[in-house]
């Protein structure tokens, strides 16, 4: 591996932090949910350089695992904010406060 | 190396894109970009596999759901029949342009196409494995040390796939009674929020 493991964990905590200030920043549900599929990516892009680093078939079969659950939280979230778009029209999150105690 | 910092470059700008675009179909495009570049990135670290699975699921499913979602929230934003349809004008030049297309390919693929040598040893699928990160190797691993994680996930999909049709179902409301006839029923009403 010519390229050192933690060039790797660098480049997916960057990729995290990036999402993490996408769902924070913007109040676009659906570019909410893309930061949350950044933040997928980076801890596969984490798991997978680590099986590389230990030669382990671990990191993938989990990383395996996180795309599924990625792919049940994307419906999931998507068929939320299609409910709610359903109802009104206004595109801020923060209007969406049905839920509050 | 030089292989792994073009792309870490093209994925954190297309990350920063993602986050920072105007629109919601540019992030999806960012996002489509993103993937494929991990994707690549998935294939030098010998996860063979996963760069498929993440072109097929991710950019595949995942991105089509977003797009999907985006033109149905915007489709009474604007109507989706805005202008003349323009086929029937640029039909016979486009029909002409696509039989050369085709023509011109399947030429080219009737010259190209040779016969591949029988594979040697440890060529074959079956072969490598042992080999880290090829597909024999990651399949066999999931079917056999984590199959049960495998058997886990299949719960979860259903689980969400309950979950989805039981938030955007379409439930139909109760129907009144049929001695009743069609033109006296009272309209739904709606609720108020």
């Amino acid at each position: 591996m010519d390229v050192a493991i933690a060039n790797y964990i660098g480049l997916s905590a960057v990729i995290f932090m990036i999402g993490v200030g996408g769902v924070v920043a913007r109040r676009n549900p659906l570019v909410m949910l893309m930061g949350i599929e950044l933040m997928w990516n980076a801890a596969n892009l984490a798991f997978i350089a680590y099986a590389k680093a230990y030669m382990s078939n671990a990191g993938h079969v989990f990383a395996f695992l996180v795309i599924t659950v990625a792919a049940a939280e994307a419906a999931i979230g998507l068929a939320i904010v299609v409910i709610v778009f359903r109802r009104a029209v206004n595109v801020d999150v923060d209007d969406v406060s049905v839920l509050k105690g | 190396m030089i292989t792994f910092w073009l792309l870490a470059v093209l994925i954190v700008a297309s990350a920063v894109f993602v986050v920072s675009a105007p629109r919601p179909v540019y992030s999806v495009l960012g996002l489509l970009f993103n993937f494929l570049c991990l994707a690549v990135m998935y294939l030098t670290l010998d996860a063979e596999f996963l760069a498929v699975i993440q072109v097929v699921v991710y950019s595949g499913a995942i991105l089509m759901l977003f797009v999907f979602v985006i033109a149905l929230l915007s489709s009474g934003v604007r109507p989706f029949s805005v202008g003349p349809n323009r086929l029937p004008r640029i039909l016979a030049p486009l029909s002409i342009l696509g039989a050369l297309g085709l023509g011109g390919l399947l030429f080219v693929i009737s010259e190209s196409v040779t016969p591949t040598p029988a594979p040697t040893g440890a060529a074959t699928a079956a072969g490598n494995a042992g080999v880290f990160g090829s597909v024999a190797d990651f399949g066999q691993a999931l079917f056999t040390t984590y199959l049960l994680p495998f058997e886990a996930t299949a719960f979860v999909l259903m689980i969400a796939v309950i979950g989805v049709i039981a938030l955007a179902g379409d439930i139909d409301p109760p129907r009144p009674p049929r001695s009743k006839p069609l033109r006296e029923r009272e309209p739904i009403l709606k609720d108020g929020s």
